[in-house]
């Protein structure tokens, strides 16, 4: 279990940035909902820069690998649409593009 | 959301054993979720068809609703919402979707 926000996440391999706040509060949610075990919040947005949805600020694109025990026995389905449900409007307004590993312990 | 629109989808996914919606096209996908899926499928050798939601904004509004899922693509089978380009991809890595195409009796490279 992380003790603060500011651990829970990884500045991702893609940028020399320090993460951002969108994946601050990606991670707060994700943590909050889902108790992961383990949990990479990764900023792939300097990629897509100059592409369509990329609007400038640099946080739009992410890779979320999150680790549950609240996914065991769930459908790969049900574990993406766990996760778009606790990010909600961040994902609707936020984020362009999300790729969502989910994983429970001992997969 | 009109029914009209859910009555449409309905009857896209129906109409093709392996259907997906896409942004763009098979030769030209306009999102990078859209292209993976998009290799997946010529990977696994099997006939599909796609829908370019790219080109009518109900269909892109109403797929979401259709199947309670934000984002595209998305990939049906039979009529059934598998899930998106993550979830393809890890069953396509797992084997199991050559497995639920044989399930469905749909014919593969």
């Amino acid at each position: 279990m992380f003790s603060s926000a500011s651990k829970s996440f990884y500045i991702g391999r893609m940028s020399e940035l320090p993460t951002g706040p969108v994946a601050a509060e990606i991670s707060r949610r994700l943590t909050a909902a889902l108790a992961p075990t383990r949990l990479a919040v990764i900023d792939d947005s300097e990629s897509h820069r100059g592409h369509a949805g990329h609007d400038g600020s640099g946080e739009s694109h992410f890779t979320v690998e999150i680790e549950s025990p609240a996914f065991a026995g769930q459908s790969r389905v049900a574990r993406q649409r766990a996760v778009n449900a606790a990010l909600g409007d961040l994902l609707r307004d936020r984020i362009h593009a999300l790729a969502i590993r989910a994983k429970a312990p001992g997969e | 959301m009109s029914d009209d629109v859910q009555a449409r989808i309905a009857t896209a996914v129906n109409s093709a054993d392996v259907l997906l919606f896409m942004k763009g096209t098979p030769l030209f996908p306009q999102c990078g979720f859209s292209s993976r899926a998009i290799a997946i499928l010529d990977h696994l050798g099997v006939e599909y068809a796609t829908v370019d939601v790219l080109q009518d904004p109900a269909i892109r509004a109403g797929i979401k609703e259709f199947s309670d899922w934000p984002t595209i693509p998305q990939l049906y089978v039979k009529g059934e919402f598998v899930g998106g380009s993550d979830i393809m991809m890890e069953m396509y890595e797992a084997g199991e979707l050559l497995d639920l195409l044989d399930q469905n009796g749909i014919a593969h490279a």
